[in-house]
């Protein structure tokens, strides 16, 4: 559904997007994740008209953002990081006036439109209140009503739950899930479980680059680096963990200090990729004659993937 | 269009949610009506004592014309009112979209920047006539109570639509320069206080430039209208003039693209 290609976008002298390339697929969610400043918002505004850029190409539903912007835009729902409410109007108005601009003009099909989304973000508690006197939540939903008013096969959020409060968090979600498969959705977020609570597919972007990109259970996988386990025992020699450290293939052991001198004891072991060496760390572990409680494997988080990748390019 | 409608039809119901829309109106209703009253009164007077004095004297008694006296008066009041107050009017066109950042929804929805900037512009002009419109009573009160030309008057209130069509070009021009609703109505008051210095410069006798300062005069260009006289020269120059600043808003507003 989106295509750009090349991306780039100088403000003066400050890269703000470098050559970025990706596809959005029909249906799919896909996670613009980063740290503020990396480039997000740019990107954002770029595909929906608001900004020029330097470099590149950009095709939306198949048309040339540059050439066509109209086509673009009205195939286009587009949330900023700040809703664009105007205050003084009331939500019922506002989602009204947003109707008609993005082109629905028929009566009904309006009417039906503005029904459906009021229900669908849960605003019939408030559509004939100011906007002005709404809280942040309702704002935030106001403004996702008005992304999805005229249908758009294509949904573009930026930040959709910033500074809403963990109910309202989850309720975001669950509607942009919801409404995937319909629509094709791109979302911005610094916040990484909604990167991988909601997307399909995440793309990390730092400092204008993409990073990294591929479905979340991929990226964890190829990033991980060495496997790692944790290793629960009670009983034996007080260098169990030098004793494991010495096996092959072992990169790392590190010991969590817990009670004092007490039972039981965790170790953090890392080793390389390939081979499983859990049988081999068993076996010692027996027979020093530990015992052992449990033994865990540790995927990594995107948190972790998230800081290694973008404090390696910092 | 229907998208130019959906501005302005938004813009123009918005001035009167806010106080804006009732204290311009007011304000200039107020102080047209104190120039009214003032120069009808003091017509009264002035024609009341010669017509006295001559009936004293046995002379013919003078002929004295309404038109002349008060309606042109009138007419240069609301003229010249009407521009120190227009920024108020403008000022928040552009600007106030640009702070909120509902700009940003404008330009992202499928609309033009033609349309966009046309809505807006009627929204203001729209505010415009309705606060003009009010005059009409005076006009109206000086059929009752005299024998005036209707045809200067109409004339006149073609005068005030192209006058205030190119003003406002004006105003919306600056307004889209800026997100600071204050910077935009003070460079605008004054741009208007500049214009209508201008003016002054070209009913003075007293320098080489009032020749030149008539031919560029928003104001001056007023005054055919004002007698009676549709002047092709002075349509031309008004719709010119507003089309300038609307081609400049365009260019404005089309460059916040390239940031």
């Amino acid at each position: 559904m989106i295509q750009v290609d090349n991306l780039t976008k100088r403000y003066g002298g400050f890269l703000a997007v470098d050559k970025i390339s990706f596809n959005l697929r029909k249906g799919e969610i896909l996670g613009f994740l980063g740290p503020n400043g990396a480039g997000k918002t740019t990107t954002m505004r770029i595909i929906t008209g608001y900004l020029s850029a330097t470099e590149g190409r950009i095709k939306v539903a198949g048309h040339d953002v540059f050439t066509h912007p109209i086509e673009v835009k009205k195939n286009i729902g587009y949330l900023p990081e700040a809703p664009p409410l105007y205050r003084e109007m009331r939500v019922h108005d506002y989602l009204e006036f947003c109707a008609l601009i993005k082109g629905l003009a028929r009566g009904r099909t309006r009417r039906k439109r503005l029904k459906y989304v009021i229900e669908c973000c849960a605003l019939e508690e408030v559509k004939n209140l100011h906007i002005h006197k709404l809280s942040k939540g309702y704002r935030q939903r106001v403004g996702l009503a008005q992304a999805l008013i005229h249908n758009p096969p294509i949904l573009i959020l930026d930040e959709p739950s910033a500074g809403l409060d963990p109910h309202q968090i989850v309720e975001v979600r669950q509607l942009i899930r919801q409404l995937s498969g319909e629509h094709s959705i791109l979302l911005s977020t610094h916040i990484l479980p909604e990167a991988s609570l909601t997307c399909d597919r995440v793309l990390i972007i730092n400092r204008g680059k993409i990073l990294a990109e591929d479905s979340t259970e991929k990226l964890t996988g190829k990033l991980k680096g060495n496997e790692k386990v944790s290793l629960l025992f009670s009983g034996g020699p007080d260098d169990m963990g030098k004793r494991i450290r010495q096996l092959p293939g072992i990169i790392k052991v590190s010991e969590q200090k817990g009670e004092s001198r007490g039972e039981p004891r965790l170790l953090n072991i890392e080793y390389e990729l390939g081979k499983d060496r859990r049988g081999e760390i068993v076996r010692l572990l027996v027979e020093s004659g530990a015992s052992l409680l449990e033994l865990k494997p540790q995927s990594m988080t995107l948190e972790e993937i998230f800081i290694r990748i973008t404090s390696k390019d910092g | 269009m229907r998208n130019v409608f959906t501005i302005f039809w938004r813009e123009y119901k918005s001035y009167f949610v806010s106080p804006v829309a009732y204290v311009v109106i007011g304000v200039f209703v107020f102080l047209v009506a104190n120039r009214f009253v003032y120069k009808f009164n003091d017509f009264v007077e002035v024609t009341f004592k010669a017509t006295a004095e001559a009936v004293r004297m046995q002379d013919t008694i003078p002929k004295f014309s309404i038109n002349d006296e008060v309606i042109r008066y009138l007419f240069q009041q609301i003229r010249t009112i009407s521009l120190f107050l227009l920024p108020m009017i403008t000022m928040r066109l552009f600007a106030e979209e640009r702070k909120t950042g509902t700009l940003e929804l404008l330009l992202t929805s499928p609309l033009t920047i033609l349309q966009l900037m046309l809505g807006k512009f009627l929204a203001g002009f729209g505010l415009f006539l309705t606060m003009v419109l009010p005059t009409g009573f005076f006009n109206y009160y000086m059929f009752k109570y005299g024998n005036p030309d209707l045809g200067p008057i109409l004339t006149s209130y073609a005068g005030i639509i192209f006058y205030g069509a190119a003003v406002i070009s004006v105003g919306i021009l600056i307004s889209s320069l800026t997100e600071n609703q204050i910077i935009a109505g003070a460079l605008t008051f004054g741009a208007f206080l500049f214009l209508w210095i201008v003016g002054r410069i070209s009913e003075s006798t007293y320098t080489v430039w009032s020749k030149v300062a008539s031919y560029v005069s928003v104001t001056t260009h007023f005054n055919n209208f004002a007698m009676g006289i549709i002047d092709s020269r002075d349509i031309i120059f008004y719709l010119s003039f507003t089309f300038i600043g609307l081609f400049l808003t365009y260019q404005s507003i089309a460059s916040l693209r390239w940031r």
